[in-house]
């Protein structure tokens, strides 16, 4: 044990990285380095007096791919797609942003914001780090694009220059315009309660003169809050009445409307002190409401499709000469060259290499498939291997990918932050109070006109919904906070309500429900005796194949070095050498056997390595992909109240597996194309179910589109993700039915502040139609109820969550 | 009484240069990203100053622009 831990400590860490160093033969005086990548990175860093960044965290690198192809960023030589790609040019000055995923800690910060000290012809740098973005300013004449992007790679921050770059608007913030629209209404908030104190504390009329400048006063400082602040909720309001539909807010313009109108006759004709400060509080609550609503979670986007994933360039192959050339000028008939873990971005022929395809971008296997010469590759994969050379036979927006992409998906309605209760509420809440306005008004019409006009007024600002407006969105906010504490990232916080009505839960198989990468591996046939296992265990780990290292995973430790000899690996087929005098044979069944394996059983449809010792037959290797922890529990909590489907693009291999989890194997529907996946689920819409979809590859993006929720299932939030209103961490797939749960209840935790609210509503208007509103009863009222909502909502969110671990 | 219209006038002043200066902040994306500053500060300061000065002229040249 002792001898174990001092074996420990002399472990060999890599000073840039931190990985353990497979030997010492790497190493700068007394520092080691696991590979050359982590050695270069450092040597760059020492060259120029960077070495702080090993001295603000601890082993801050990441193993770096510093070598890259010579060639591999040659087309940001291309002048018209630089300008593209730059935020900005003048002279020679000019400046870009690129997302650095591999920004991870505070040293890279350091770095990336020093990178002038590495070449002077950075003017400034800047690191955004929630956002992993890096905007540099350089000077053009002393270094190129190219050469930039070439340096970032280098030390081990290659920045992503992927196909949507360049069609990517700098996003105008929308934050900013609310930020300035809470400052307004806080000042206005603030100033306006001081000038009316002589109100609030009853001062004689002495000082009437002084009252008058404080009502002017007032009056100038709610112009911009009244037309600036409260603009959004008047353009809603209208724009909803021309859609011929009461949203929320509706009775809130009409409330701000008036209370505005009613202060300026009040003030200009000197009948009262007007209800100012009223409104300035309920606008400041209000647009605090929508900042507190407007979470967002800045690293991961919801709204990616294809080309966010699909390389800006692609090296192109003319009369022997190889180019780049960027992919949306890609025609029918070019030669395309592809290397390791690149992306295929257009459909092609293969015809020249042997082809190893990772379709897991596409349909979440990541066992990659054989192509041979000829055969067709379709966008999206990526090739595992040596190079291969292909030619385009559609341009990229011709697609399947991207035409299946592009069509199939429909534009819903930008529900954004919009509750729908709220909204329902609202329907019945105007005409309610617009009736009891108007009854209250006729009654007092019979005693005096003027009464009459001023309790209607009254009803219509008292029963503002304010505090009704503010339940969601704290509620929720507070919600989807708190679910992405727990890796369940939510687009807005109309999903948390959407999540409450679903009925129907929609799996996709491969990625999903199994683990991507990790597979189960079993043995059938003949025990292999621990000799065989060793030879097995020689043969496959000479093989770079997947499959073999899974089975030299599954095999364990290899005890003694055999003799090894003839080793030969056929691609698609199998491998084979000759081990100790025995001739050992791995892969399909017609390469082990040439007639035939003895117990092959038609029909089944599991991944199999079968295997041969000296021409005799042993069995073979199932491959299973295992399951995600929890599934069984969280299949047999979700089915208690839910309708549960399946839909995948395999085939029937594993229907006996999935029965044992899904309860009815009519809803277990395989070999579906992306085109079947999407109309399954149309037509659950069409039967009026709430289809809550879990999906992974972009083969379930139109699907995910078009389910009422849509679900995306990430090993890491920079994977893959299509478009989505939700992403949920792997490691939390579990806790689904507690997340589902949470959203329950947060919805009746809005319902109950609607509840209070009403109730304030009722106290006001009870008030109003008495004649006997006061400015000062306003001003105490709406603030108090807006803020006993908003500390309830956010209070009892939290309360529950903790209670429930979430917190 | 007049003193309380002084005392009003320069209280409104104050709070005006107040909001000002928050929509200033607001202005010049202080607001945008609220985490990598509270690291930078943290680093011992040997940036050197022209190139925040370049910064800057830079910076304005830009908002003159748009």
């Amino acid at each position: 044990m002792l001898k174990q831990e001092i074996l420990q400590n002399e472990k060999i860490i890599c000073y840039h990285c931190g990985d353990d160093c497979p030997s010492d033969s790497i190493r700068i005086e007394d520092k080691y380095f696991c590979c050359e990548g982590c050695k270069l990175v450092y040597e760059i860093l020492e060259e120029n007096q960077l070495c702080k960044y090993y001295s603000i965290e601890d082993k801050p690198g990441l193993k770096s791919n510093a070598f890259f192809h010579k060639e591999k960023y040659s087309y940001l030589d291309d002048t018209e797609l630089v300008k593209q790609l730059l935020d900005f040019s003048e002279g020679e000055i000019a400046r870009v942003s690129f997302v650095i995923p591999s920004m991870h800690c505070s040293s890279c910060i350091w770095l990336l914001e020093n990178l002038h000290k590495i070449d002077p012809a950075f003017v400034s740098s800047r690191v955004d780090f929630l956002n992993k973005t890096l905007t540099l300013t350089f000077n053009k004449n002393n270094i190129s694009l190219r050469q930039v992007v070439e340096l970032l790679a280098s030390i081990g921050y290659e920045p992503e220059i992927k196909y949507d770059l360049i069609e990517k608007k700098r996003k105008v913030d929308v934050n900013k315009k609310l930020y300035y629209k809470i400052g307004i209404a806080g000042f206005a908030f603030g100033n306006i309660m001081l000038l009316s104190f002589p109100e609030y504390l009853a001062i004689d009329e002495s000082s009437l003169g002084l009252k008058g400048i404080f009502g002017w006063l007032s009056i100038i400082i709610s112009l911009p809050l009244f037309f600036y602040s409260g603009s959004d909720y008047l353009i809603s309001a209208y724009k909803g009445l021309r859609r011929r539909m009461i949203n929320i807010d509706v009775p809130l313009a009409l409330g701000i409307i008036f209370l505005f109108f009613r202060s300026v006759y009040e003030i200009a004709f000197q009948v009262g002190a007007g209800y100012l400060d009223s409104l300035a509080g309920l606008l400041f609550f209000m647009n605090l409401g929508r900042l507190f609503q407007n979470k967002t979670f800045e690293t991961l986007n919801f709204e990616r499709d294809y080309k966010s994933f699909f390389p800006l360039a692609v090296s192109v192959k003319v009369k022997g000469i190889e180019s780049t050339l960027p992919i949306s000028r890609l025609k029918n008939g070019d030669k395309i060259v592809i290397r390791n873990n690149e992306l295929i971005p257009a459909d092609a022929v293969l015809y020249l290499g042997e082809a190893s395809i990772d379709y897991s971008f596409v349909t979440g296997e990541s066992l990659p498939v054989k192509k041979n010469p000829g055969e067709i590759i379709y966008a999206g994969g990526r090739q595992i291997g040596s190079a291969v050379e292909l030619e385009v036979i559609k341009e990229v927006s011709q697609s399947y990918l991207t035409r299946l992409w592009n069509e199939n998906k429909i534009k819903r309605e930008e529900e954004h932050g919009v509750s729908m209760l709220a909204n329902k509420i609202s329907r019945y809440f105007t005409p309610a109070i617009l009736f009891i306005a108007l009854v209250a008004a006729l009654y007092w019409m019979q005693y005096d006109i003027r009464t009459a006009v001023n309790v209607f007024t009254a009803v219509l600002i008292i029963a503002c919904p304010c505090a009704l407006a503010l339940s969601t969105p704290f509620t929720m906010g507070n919600a989807i906070r708190i679910l992405g504490k727990n890796k369940f990232y939510l687009k807005n916080t109309a999903i948390v309500e959407k999540l409450n009505k679903i009925d129907t839960v929609v799996f996709d198989k491969t990625g999903t429900i199994t683990q991507s990468g990790e597979f189960e591996i079993s043995f059938v046939g003949t025990e292999l005796s621990s000799n065989e296992k060793e030879l097995v265990k020689s043969l496959v780990k000479n093989s770079t194949h997947p499959l073999s290292l899974k089975i030299s995973e599954y095999l364990g430790e290899c005890s003694s070095t055999l003799n090894i000899s003839n080793f030969s690996e056929i691609p698609g087929e199998g491998t084979q050498a000759v081990i100790d005098n025995k001739r050992i044979k791995a892969g399909s069944s017609s390469f082990v056997a040439s007639n035939g394996f003895v117990n092959e059983t038609r029909g089944d449809f599991n991944t199999k390595v079968y295997v041969s010792i000296d021409g005799t037959q042993k069995g073979y290797f199932l491959i299973k992909n295992s399951y995600r922890e929890g599934l069984d529990l969280l299949i047999s909590e979700l089915k208690k109240d839910k309708e549960i489907h399946l839909i995948t693009g395999d085939n029937e291999g594993e229907k006996e597996n999935l029965i044992k989890y899904f309860p009815d194997e009519g809803k277990l529907n395989f070999r579906q194309t992306p085109v079947d996946k999407l109309s399954y689920i149309n037509q659950l819409n069409e039967s009026s179910k709430k289809v809550l979809m879990f999906g992974d590859g972009l083969n379930d993006a139109g699907a995910l589109a078009n389910s009422y929720v849509g679900v995306t299932i990430s090993e890491s939030s920079s994977y893959f993700s299509p478009a989505c209103d939700g992403i949920l961490d792997a490691s939390r797939f579990s806790q689904l039915v507690k997340f589902l749960k949470f959203a329950k209840t947060s919805n009746n935790i809005v319902i109950i502040s609607f509840i209070i609210s009403l109730m304030y509503n009722v106290i006001g208007i009870s008030v109003a139609v008495q004649g006997l509103l006061s400015p000062i009863f306003a001003a105490i009222l709406m603030p108090v109820s807006s803020v006993s909502v908003v500390l309830f909502a956010t209070l009892s969110t939290s309360f529950i969550a903790k209670r429930r671990g979430l917190l | 009484m007049s003193v309380i219209a002084v005392l009003i006038i320069c209280s409104l002043l104050v709070a005006s240069g107040f909001l000002i200066a928050f929509l200033w902040a607001v202005r010049s994306g202080q607001y945008e990203d609220k985490y990598t500053p509270s690291v930078r500060i943290l680093f011992d300061d040997d940036v050197n100053e022209t190139n925040d000065k370049l910064n800057n002229d830079f910076d304005k040249l830009n908002s003159e622009k748009s």
